[in-house]
């Protein structure tokens, strides 16, 4: 939140370029991202991003808090894909303690994961159309979206906030007829992605407003930050998933859509491929998903059952020790990153010994990604800002933190 | 993955591709080293952080800027340390430098010049620690609004409460 005014900031050379505000308010900018365009006419001479209207200071709350405790923190940072997050954090807290997790729980959160990919993408796809005026496809993808929130809260019990991804394991085994209703959505999804495309990939409209408008390159993409589907767009093949395998990834065979072009529909093109893709992931999860605990052995760290607290003294001292006075995590630091679907998503976490981190540092992958907002637009018109904000599936929470 | 104990002795991390080359390149440059969890991290004279990092974007091919980020060790002091964790596309690994800057004397050189991404990380730093970054473009606030007083993520600013 740098700018008070526009005025001091952006300082028109010559007479005939002006300064328009665009947003915080902004129904397209995703949020309360605030942009200061210098234009010329239509076109763009500069641009500046303005953030931090969201800014909560969430990295200065997980210093006061147990580690326990951050994990709904991490649900507030990018709202459309919380268990992505929580699976971030809970890896590079499992990093600290040296922790292993069990494969069912790990199957699990891939399936989730790529779930809550697949409902991020629908919500990105919705807003991303609605902004360049096809309004029937957010009709069409909160329809999917709906299903998959209501499978989210039959593990987690809400639709949103989930919390589901534990230190250690999972919070608790799936309830009973989940698999089914998540293989139900995964037989149907495929036709529902054709239905989308139907409506925008042979569009004329929708090209002509999409192609060739906000193009980045491959080497200015990576000086800049960009990661993700953005940069996978611009041509290279990197996703952290195949090239750096967490979580038992590498047991997965999936495709990495890349494009050359760098384009804005290139960008959408890389992300309704990832949407296909995703849907494979989480089929053969389902399939293969392994029996047996969903929680570690480490009955200092993972809070027991409440069964077990119920009858057993050394469960019920260890269920207390951990709610009142979280469990000490050894000195260390660690950088943990996964393939959010806006990018590399990746957790710092600096221990000093005790029940609190001494630092914890989200790497968003929006952030990264804004930065290259204004080298994509300079020198075009204010009806492309749209559609390039769109493209970079930017979240504000993610953003401000 | 038990841990495993914490190597901090150049010798044995020497074969290390990122450190091989900065040894070979400029001794003088690298403080020290550690290798703990997997990661590798870096000590990086404070003089000699923008030359390393053009060198292994150009030479060593770490070519993507994951993260620029600091931690408070308050009271020890020196007390910040500005982390870069590096990553290279092509060789699959990373690597975490790091510089140690002192409480009184908080300035670095920015190295938005070689990575232009470095730009939105280094105001977070600057607007959160107070810590200043030389040659960077356009240095102000970003998250807290512009007339804000003092460093919200430093250890010595209370986390409830009036300041």
């Amino acid at each position: 939140m740098g700018h008070l005014n526009p005025n001091p900031v952006l300082d028109p050379t010559e007479d005939k370029t002006m300064v328009l505000n665009m947003g915080p308010q902004h129904p397209s900018t995703h949020g309360v991202l605030r942009l200061l365009l210098e234009i010329d006419g239509e076109t763009i001479v500069r641009m500046m991003p303005d953030i931090g209207f969201l800014h909560t200071g969430i990295e200065k709350t997980c210093e006061a808090k147990f580690y326990q405790q951050i994990v709904p923190l991490t649900d507030r940072i990018d709202y459309l894909c919380p268990m992505v997050n929580n699976l971030c954090y809970v890896m590079a807290a499992e990093k600290l303690l040296g922790l292993e997790v069990p494969p069912r729980a790990q199957w699990m959160r891939v399936m989730l994961a790529e779930l809550q990919r697949i409902s991020s993408h629908l919500v990105w796809l919705g807003t991303h159309a609605m902004d360049i005026g096809a309004m029937s496809v957010f009709l069409y993808c909160f329809r999917e979206r709906e299903d998959l929130l209501r499978i989210y809260e039959m593990v987690s019990g809400q639709r949103m906030m989930t919390s589901y991804f534990r230190i250690g394991g999972l919070a608790l085994d799936p309830p009973l007829g989940f698999f089914e209703k998540v293989k139900k959505f995964l037989d149907v999804f495929p036709e529902k992605v054709d239905e989308y495309e139907n409506l925008l990939t042979g569009n004329r409209i929708f090209i002509d407003r999409l192609k060739g408008v906000a193009q980045i390159s491959a080497e200015d993409g990576l000086a800049i930050g960009l990661s993700g589907p953005s940069l996978r767009a611009s041509g290279i093949d990197f996703d952290l998933r195949r090239d750096m395998p967490y979580c038992g990834y590498e047991n997965f065979k999936f495709k990495v859509p890349v494009k050359k072009e760098g384009d804005v529909w290139a960008r959408y093109l890389c992300r309704v491929a990832e949407l296909r893709e995703s849907r494979e992931i989480a089929k053969q999860a389902l399939e293969g998903m392994p029996s047996g605990p969903t929680k570690a052995e480490a009955p200092k760290v993972v809070l027991p059952d409440r069964e077990k607290m119920k009858t057993q003294m050394e469960a019920l001292i260890y269920h207390f020790k951990i709610v009142t006075e979280g469990f000490t995590v050894p000195e260390g630091e660690v950088y943990q990153a996964i393939e959010s679907p806006r990018g590399e998503m990746g957790y710092y976490i600096v221990s000093d010994g005790t029940a609190k981190p001494m630092r914890v540092h989200m790497r968003s992958p929006s952030y990264a990604n804004l930065q290259a907002l204004p080298q994509m637009c300079e020198g075009r018109l204010i009806a492309d800002v749209v559609a390039a904000i769109g493209s970079i599936d930017i979240v504000l929470g993610e953003i401000d933190r | 993955m038990p841990l495993t104990p914490v190597i901090t002795d150049l010798e044995q991390l020497k074969d290390r591709r990122v450190l091989a080359d900065l040894l070979s390149w400029r001794a003088g440059a690298v403080q020290g080293a550690r290798l703990d969890r997997n990661e590798l991290t870096i000590f990086i004279a404070r003089e000699a952080i923008r030359d390393v990092c053009a060198r292994l974007k150009t030479q060593v091919l770490t070519d993507f800027l994951s993260d620029l980020t600091c931690a408070d060790f308050y009271p020890r002091e020196p007390r910040f340390e500005v982390a870069y964790h590096l990553l290279s596309i092509k060789h699959k690994e990373r690597v975490r430098l790091k510089v140690v800057l002192s409480g009184d004397d908080a300035v670095v050189e920015s190295i938005t010049p070689v990575w232009p991404s470095a730009n939105f990380f280094e105001r977070e730093v600057f607007d959160l620690f107070g810590i200043r970054f030389l040659g960077h473009p356009y240095l102000r606030r970003i998250m807290m609004p512009e007339d804000w007083e003092g460093h919200p993520l430093r250890k010595d600013y209370p986390v409830e409460g009036y300041r």
